[in-house]
């Protein structure tokens, strides 16, 4: 598209640019309200909030590693149907991956809405934040971003990235209407803004912006880093796919779940209202598990674990855009998002297609070809 | 395993393969034993999750039998049937599940010799494959 600008940056504080950039849009008379991260007062934890008044965006933290939720889930509550308005989201790149997604399962409108992303530098498991946050949130987004910035992800004070982050190939805002560039660009003068499609470009046009080109440094940039994750997420797959080659091994792999099914309410894509797993489908008559006791000599409770994960394979791994949440609210620590991750790029390779990608490719269980998959069909 | 006989769950549309089966029956064919038939109105209503189940209840193989492409009752269930089986045979194999455990045949309702002859093909084959991992041990 058309325009590329620069978002100044005064003194290396990147924090207050943004926050010059988000008044500026709320400024916009056609925007009514931005979706931006913010500080939370008196604690350290960052989340989305809905911003009407530009004096209320002074917390505004879009480079912390805090990661409590995917916000898809949050703007979907915001955009699926019309608000009389359009509002602007500032969101991390898997974040507009799953909104993607819900536009496409009709949970989620684009129509008054304009996606601003921004390159992802990662984010920390929540327990991981809060120790690495301590008391002073604004103090530990800048530490956080020059260390990363600086190719330094093995300094973050003894704390790792989630890993959903360590193996993501998806860090840059591809989806999004403006994306806004740190990687390999001078962060010192300003950061890098492009607009992505028409509506990103109107609202960019608008801002006035001093124009710019996007520096030669950071396709390498981006090149190095693309690398470094996708041996990072083969390994990954290597792994995770050795760990569960047989029912007993995928059993042994989910031995902590305790079905509190934290990882689906945590889920972007998992959009059912009512998911079979709480409705009384499962809720089986007592005798049933005397019975499966009997058959088997000992059966674990609560039952339908593997169950239910294999079957939220099938739900919903075609539209799994990897960003960890599943694993963040799992409170046992299984690796929930590294064995959703393998088994997604599978289906959506089977599919040709890439989950949040772009809203005019069709989720795979929705269209069929009279001609397809032959090699399915027959003894 | 000299005397092995599988347990195979098949989930068959009442507009064709049901019917194929009862033609067989009603034509006095004979067909293996082995095989327990879920009459759904649709292929396009099985959901995977049914497929899972039968698998980790211990079913040995399980097939998904409907119309063929073009006479599906409601049109187009059995071609989103067909997806839905490409997508767990992308998934179950991970987990050890052979791919030969999952079928997808389309019989249609005037098929009654086809029907048990399928049927007699699928139980030799799972025969010669043996008996599911998951039927050995305890899933939970």
């Amino acid at each position: 598209m058309a325009i590329t600008a620069t978002i100044n940056v005064k003194d290396q504080d990147l924090l207050g640019s943004l926050q010059t950039f988000c008044t500026a849009i709320l400024t916009q008379e056609d925007i009514r309200a931005i979706l931006v991260p913010q500080r939370q007062p008196m604690k350290s934890m960052v989340m989305p909030t809905l911003v009407t008044a530009p004096e209320q965006l002074d917390g505004i933290d879009p480079l912390s590693p805090a990661f409590p939720m995917n916000g898809a889930k949050v703007l979907a509550k915001l955009t699926r149907k019309p608000s009389g308005g359009k509002i602007a989201a500032l969101l991390r790149p898997c974040e507009i991956r799953a909104f993607i997604e819900l536009v496409k399962l009709k949970q989620a409108r684009t129509e008054d809405v304009v996606l601003i992303g921004i390159d992802c530098l990662g984010a920390l498991r929540n327990t991981d934040y809060f120790r690495f946050a301590g008391n002073d949130a604004a103090a530990a987004t800048q530490r956080f971003y020059e260390g990363m910035l600086a190719g330094k992800e093995t300094a973050l004070d003894g704390v790792e990235l989630a890993s959903a982050c360590k193996s993501c190939e998806h860090s840059i805002p591809d989806a999004a209407d403006i994306a806004l560039g740190l990687r390999g660009v001078d962060i010192g003068t300003g950061i890098l803004a492009q607009a992505q499609s028409p509506a990103g470009e109107a609202l960019l046009a608008q801002l006035n912006l001093p124009a710019a080109e996007v520096p030669k440094a950071r396709e390498d940039a981006l090149a190095r880093l693309l690398e470094a994750r996708t041996a990072s997420r083969d390994q990954m797959f290597a792994e995770t796919a050795a760990a569960t080659d047989s029912v007993e091994k995928l059993s042994n792999y989910m031995a902590n779940c305790v079905n509190c099914y934290n990882c689906r309410v945590a889920c972007p894509v998992c959009y059912c209202k009512e998911c079979v797993f709480v409705t009384d489908v499962f809720n089986h008559d007592p005798a049933q598990y005397l019975r499966w006791a009997q058959r088997k000599g000992a059966i674990k409770m609560p039952t339908d674990t593997v169950f239910y994960h294999l079957t939220r394979l099938t739900h919903m791994s075609t539209a799994c855009v990897g960003c960890g949440q599943c694993s963040n609210a799992c409170p046992n620590d299984i690796p929930v998002m590294e064995l959703f991750r393998l088994v997604g790029q599978r289906t959506q390779e089977a599919f040709a297609y890439e989950a949040g990608k772009s809203v005019d490719e069709s989720p795979p269980m929705s269209v069929f070809k009279e001609d397809e998959f032959q090699e399915v069909v027959g003894l | 395993m000299e005397n092995f006989e599988p347990v195979i769950v098949a989930f068959v549309c009442n507009w064709c393969t049901y019917t194929a089966a009862d033609l067989a029956g009603t034509s006095r064919l004979s067909y293996p034993k082995n095989v327990r038939l879920i009459r759904v109105m649709c292929t396009g209503m099985v959901d995977p999750q049914y497929v899972i189940k039968a698998l980790l209840e211990g079913a040995d193989g399980v097939l998904v039998s409907g119309c063929h492409p073009g006479d599906c009752h409601y049109i187009n269930g059995n071609y989103k049937a067909r997806r839905r089986i490409k997508l767990l045979k992308e998934i179950l194999p991970q987990f050890g599940f052979e791919p030969e455990r999952l079928r997808l045949t389309w019989i249609g309702a005037s098929d009654g010799i086809q029907f048990a002859e399928i049927m007699r093909e699928l139980v030799t084959e799972l025969k010669e494959l043996g008996p599911s991992q998951a039927k050995l041990k305890m899933v939970v």
